[in-house]
């Protein structure tokens, strides 16, 4: 009786284990970057979430233009990815939509050599095709009765919106203080807002649902895009080449026509 | 779980004394383990809390507003909740009819629904243009996206599925024959749930209560879907975690432990109460 017992306890212990075990090494499979298991010599990039369009094509691009090699995204918020990396996620190369995340890796020591601006993105007014609330420029926004989504200050479209609004002595009270940029264009496309600030690139790209209106104090809040090779890349030689092939002119042209701007 | 074997005569429940013996190792050891996995996260935030700046966050203004609109709204939807889901948990457990399955299984799809994707759900039916929306706007002239009544919608959303599965266990659990004999006695239906019923899966309806409140003031992605971000109005402690996670990761771990001591101590208050009776 007793050894039956123990023997189920032995058996149920064993398949505790290996189901942690298993569980473990899926979670580290699947996880950022493909991590051991599968992507081989994959090189890991980490890149702001407003470059998923463009970098999935230059991705696709590289590895056409180098047979053999990989390439693997992790697309998020730059802030996020930025933490990923300082703990301790296994990536190649970290392309920021701001300066503020690169900072935070650069000054934890995670980036190899001087990280370079690559494109630069500047706001537009996102508005419902057609504009049917009539906004023509930035005082526009600050009309009684007009719904505006700004990004939230600790994210970079919003830090860019409060610079341009303040430059431009703007006040407005808007109804949400989005997350992301494309949580702020998703309320124009739903119609929950007539208008938000959002970057040039990402109005071009849902330019089915929603029309940019230009607006010259834009300018004055230019956001730098950053690329770096990390300091722990598991892949370095193709990091080095993908930071490279960024900044070749067929990945410019790519950029460009997403609506970026030359550094 | 456990059989409805309390004698309703009794009023608080019997608590029957654990049986000697040893606890199975096959039982201690998952146990142990899945206890570790629990806690071992929370053990991570209390290591890295920033505790020489904790006093100074903690008199943030901004702190004590988000706090304060989580805990209203998470109580307001947790009544809305109790005000529908219990009708409903009832309906579901005691009356047939046709397409019950269905509607069981309708009433968990907010449990499945990434609550992003609830959110929009929202905004399409109480939007500006949505189904319900555009009507109450022309009608009315109410808007409900970005309000505060909008990030009860969303919590009561997300959160009345585990409230309703919790009754409508215990009321399946629980001994109909209770029930028929307050018929036999001339106690309407009425009467019959609100004197009979109720008391007896009052554990139940707790737990459930419990749970939803739970679920509601840790709700996100709904609420920051359909009902935005915009301080005082909208922006929930889960909301001001993740924002302070862009910038200043020891805020986002300070607003975390905030959260996480003032839901524990009111639920373990609550439970004490609840659970052991005046």
């Amino acid at each position: 009786m007793s050894r039956t017992l123990s023997r189920t306890v032995r058996a149920v212990v064993a398949v505790v284990a290996v189901v942690t075990v298993a569980a473990l090494a899926a979670c580290g499979g699947t996880g950022p970057g493909g991590g051991s298991g599968g992507s081989g010599g994959a090189v890991t990039v980490f890149a702001a979430a407003s470059l998923t369009d463009s970098f999935t094509r230059i991705g696709r691009d590289f590895e056409a233009a180098n047979p053999g090699t990989a390439v693997v995204f992790n697309f998020a918020g730059s802030s996020a990815l930025a933490t990923q990396i300082d703990q301790g996620a296994p990536a190649d190369v970290f392309a920021a939509a701001a300066p503020t995340p690169m900072d935070t890796v650069t000054r934890a020591g995670n980036a190899d050599g001087e990280p370079a601006v690559f494109v630069r993105n500047q706001l537009v007014i996102a508005v419902a095709p057609g504009n049917p609330a009539g906004v023509r420029g930035l005082a526009d926004l600050a009309r009684p009765g007009l719904k505006v989504a700004l990004c939230a200050e600790q994210v970079p479209c919003g830090a860019a919106a409060r610079r341009v609004l303040d430059a431009a002595s703007v006040t407005l009270t808007p109804v949400t203080l989005e997350q992301d940029v494309r949580g702020a264009l998703a309320k124009v496309r739903l119609g929950e807002v007539d208008a938000a600030l959002v970057y040039r690139t990402d109005a071009r790209a849902a330019a089915a649902e929603v029309a940019a209106v230009e607006f010259a104090e834009s300018a004055g809040a230019v956001n730098d895009y950053l690329i770096v090779v990390l300091a722990d890349a598991p892949h370095p030689d193709g990091a080095r080449a993908f930071v490279a092939y960024v900044r070749s002119a067929p990945a410019r042209a790519v950029l460009a026509g997403a609506g970026f701007q030359s550094p | 779980m456990t059989p409805a074997a309390t004698d309703p005569a009794a009023g608080a429940p019997v608590r029957t004394r654990r049986r000697p013996g040893r606890v199975p190792v096959a039982l201690l050891v998952p146990a142990t383990l899945g206890l570790v996995f629990l806690v071992l996260p929370v053990a991570g935030l209390l290591a890295r809390a920033p505790w020489a700046t904790l006093p100074q966050r903690l008199a943030d203004p901004a702190v004590l507003t988000a706090l304060r609109l989580s805990l209203l709204t998470a109580t307001l939807a947790t009544l809305l909740c109790l005000l529908l889901g219990v009708p409903l948990a009832w309906l579901l457990a005691r009356v047939e009819f046709p397409g019950r399955r269905v509607v069981r299984a309708l009433v968990t799809v907010p449990l499945v629904l990434p609550p992003v994707v609830g959110g929009v759900a929202l905004l399409l039916v109480f939007g500006r243009r949505g189904l319900l929306g555009e009507w109450l706007d022309s009608a009315f002239g109410l808007t409900l996206p970005f309000t505060t009544t909008a990030v009860v919608l969303a919590e009561a959303f997300v959160a009345m599925p585990f409230l309703v599965i919790a009754v409508e266990g215990a009321l399946r659990g629980a001994d109909p024959r209770y029930e028929e004999a307050a018929a036999t006695l001339g106690a309407g239906r009425w009467t019959t749930f609100t004197h009979v019923t109720l008391p007896l899966v009052a554990p139940g309806l707790a737990a459930g209560a419990v749970l939803c409140w739970a679920r509601a003031l840790g709700e996100f992605g709904a609420t920051i879907t359909f009902a935005g971000n915009f301080p005082g109005r909208t922006q929930t402690m889960p909301i001001a975690v993740y924002l302070a996670l862009e910038t200043d990761l020891e805020a986002a771990v300070v607003l975390s432990l905030i959260l996480l001591t003032v839901s524990v101590v009111i639920l373990a208050g609550l439970r004490d109460r609840w659970l052991t009776g005046p």
